[in-house]
């Protein structure tokens, strides 16, 4: 930077950056995908991906496990780490709080809860409900979650006016504890059918996304996302706080919902389709505001989108790396990248030490 | 760009919470261009009256017209465009630059985007520039001190161009070179812009020198007038007097009764 102090002389420079990151990061995207699509337990040479990719028609081995196992794989962990990265720029933004995101804060919980009783109440009530239950598994599962997603998003908001950071957090992670045993005893309770329905929960995981699955996820988050960008200018006054927010002419108490009902429609397909994922939507917003230089909601949407899927596909890649023995917890891998960045914040953000 | 008169005026107007009054039935005006400080002791009703004045809280009866308007009817994003505020409570929020900060000023003529046009950014840098803030620009708010993010959010303020402009205790952080700048720079302002803009303090002195205009509050009353007529008037002795000091209307200060 020169001396010249002017303003006058910033705001050309500020596009290209978050520009310049966005281009970085889908270049990188495309990298991790076609890393993930063509290395794993069989590998598959990168020409090989692309014939099959682009030419569908031709039934071959590599071609059956790109399309039936490694695309809706690396499809859902875009979608899903794009989605809880915008969700966690929304939360730390309404919540005025840096450790905000929706599996911290008890919101996952909140859509796991509603999965589970949504699947036990199918149970209880016959096999007729639970086959139409299976039948319609994506429909009724999202709605399960969007309803406990909309529950905990509801109360945490409300906490969070009342309490201070750190409190909303331990708070927000004995809730997902708490609601972690209730949904293994009421698993314990519903029949064998019942259970599996929603087998292979308390863990995130990428693959269990049906292609046919697939749209409805993308759909949901796809409307999630047109929200968040209706909420970027508002937020933004949030920024400095609620009076400020007024005197500006924000509508605090529409934006509120607007940006909940985002944040709903980011989170609940992601918690309904592949459980609890841990850490992306709390670390991504850093990345994404060290990347822009600015907290400014606009350029961190697209950065916080782009680097939440890069994540998830890396994070997704390691995970189905050829190791020994079967593969590893996805949300082992991502909390080894993600508890030291939160013990980091806890330790050096002035808001989370209270000072401010 | 202002196309109404700048003229504030309050009628017949009761400030307070929920059903208790804290001041009621006051009547004032100001002139386009006016410099007014608002004084009182704590809990005299500053804040509450600038709050009321913003359109943060609701009037409890009577009102505050701003030119030919009502403000508290105003639908926000056309108060936005009318009146800015800045408060005592310490804006902080990490990540932010000062540009971004002064740049939310422009916030309520932009698109639903929030793209700010050549003619934005223009107005920007001049509010930087009239707010002395310009050697703090591209740093981050929060690396600021006090005193420095306040003139950050005068200049956001200003960026606004209002045509009324509230600043609730906002010397508090200052030293004494700082306040008398801040309320130098705003006086300037004032005139040279024909913005309203009132200031609350507990800078007695600053303030009956530097106001056109000193409004007092006093026992849930108002009154209005210039530094002197309400110096040899009493109605400073009687507001802040206490058993320990009092004003002595000959000296204009405050003396202790030892």
């Amino acid at each position: 930077m020169t001396t010249l102090a002017l303003p006058a002389s910033r705001p050309p420079t500020r596009p290209a950056r978050w520009l310049l990151g966005s281009v970085g990061l889908v270049l990188a995207l495309i990298a991790a995908a076609l890393a993930t699509l063509s290395y794993g337990q069989v590998a598959i040479p990168l020409g090989e991906v692309v014939d099959a990719l682009f030419n569908p028609a031709a039934d071959t081995v590599a071609g059956r496990i790109l399309r039936d196992l490694r695309l809706p794989r690396v499809g859902t962990a875009i979608v899903a780490g794009a989605a809880l990265g915008l969700a966690g720029v929304l939360m730390q933004a309404l919540l005025r709080n840096p450790v905000a995101d929706a599996w911290s804060l008890g919101l996952m919980a909140g859509g796991q809860l509603g999965v589970a009783l949504t699947v036990a109440g199918a149970a209880f009530a016959g096999p007729a409900a639970l086959s139409f239950l299976e039948v319609f598994r994506g429909v009724s599962l999202t709605l399960g979650a969007a309803a406990g997603v909309a529950i905990a998003a509801i109360a945490v908001l409300t906490l969070g006016r009342r309490v201070g950071a750190v409190t909303l957090l331990v708070v927000g992670l004995m809730l997902t504890f708490t609601v972690q045993g209730i949904v293994s005893v009421v698993v314990h309770f519903v029949s064998r059918a019942g259970a599996r329905v929603f087998g292979g929960w308390n863990d995130g995981n990428f693959a269990s996304v049906l292609p046919a699955e697939w749209p409805l996820l993308a759909g949901v988050v796809l409307v999630g996302i047109v929200l968040a960008g209706a909420c970027a200018k508002p937020l933004n006054s949030l920024l400095l706080g609620e009076t400020y927010a007024k005197s500006l002419g924000t509508h605090v108490g529409r934006l509120r919902v607007l940006a909940l009902t985002a944040t709903v429609l980011l989170v609940a397909p992601v918690t309904a389709f592949c459980g609890p994922v841990t850490f992306i939507g709390l670390i991504v917003p850093h990345i994404a505001r060290a990347i822009a230089g600015t907290a400014r909601i606009g350029p961190l949407l697209p950065l916080a989108g782009l680097s939440g899927a890069l994540l998830a596909v890396a994070a997704d890649f390691v995970v189905h790396l050829p190791w020994q023995q079967h593969f590893l917890h996805l949300n082992a891998v991502l909390a080894l990248v993600g508890a030291p960045v939160v013990i980091a914040l806890l330790l050096f953000s002035p808001t989370m030490r209270g000072l401010r | 760009m202002k196309e109404s008169p700048s003229l504030l005026l309050l009628d017949g107007l009761t400030v307070g919470y929920g059903r208790t009054a804290v001041l009621a039935d006051l009547q004032a005006h100001v002139e386009p261009g006016g410099f007014v400080c608002v004084l009182g002791r704590n809990g005299s009703g500053k804040s509450t009256l600038l709050r009321t004045m913003a359109g943060l809280q609701p009037a409890l009866s009577g009102q505050v017209r701003l030119g030919d308007e009502a403000v508290g009817p105003m639908p926000p994003a056309e108060r936005a465009r009318r009146i800015a505020v800045v408060l005592t409570e310490q804006a902080h929020s990490p990540g932010l630059t000062t540009e971004d900060v002064v740049a939310l000023g422009r916030q309520p003529f932009t698109d639903w985007r929030g793209v700010l046009s050549d003619q934005d950014h223009t107005y920007v840098r001049e509010a930087f520039a009239l707010a002395g803030a310009t050697p703090f620009a591209g740093r981050l708010f929060d690396d600021l001190s006090d005193g420095e993010r306040q003139r950050v959010m005068i200049a956001r303020a200003i960026a606004q161009r209002p045509a009324l402009m509230l600043l609730d205790e906002i010397t508090a952080f200052l030293d004494l070179p700082g306040r008398v700048e801040v309320m130098a720079l705003l006086r300037r302002h004032a005139r040279e812009t024909g913005t309203v803009i009132l200031l609350s303090s507990h800078d007695l002195d600053l303030s009956l020198q530097l106001a056109d205009a000193v409004w007092l509050l006093a026992d849930g009353a108002l009154h209005v007038g210039t530094a002197e007529a309400l110096i040899t008037g009493g109605n400073i002795g009687a507001a802040f007097n206490t058993a320990d000091v009092s004003f002595s209307a000959e000296r204009g200060r405050f003396e202790l009764r030892l």
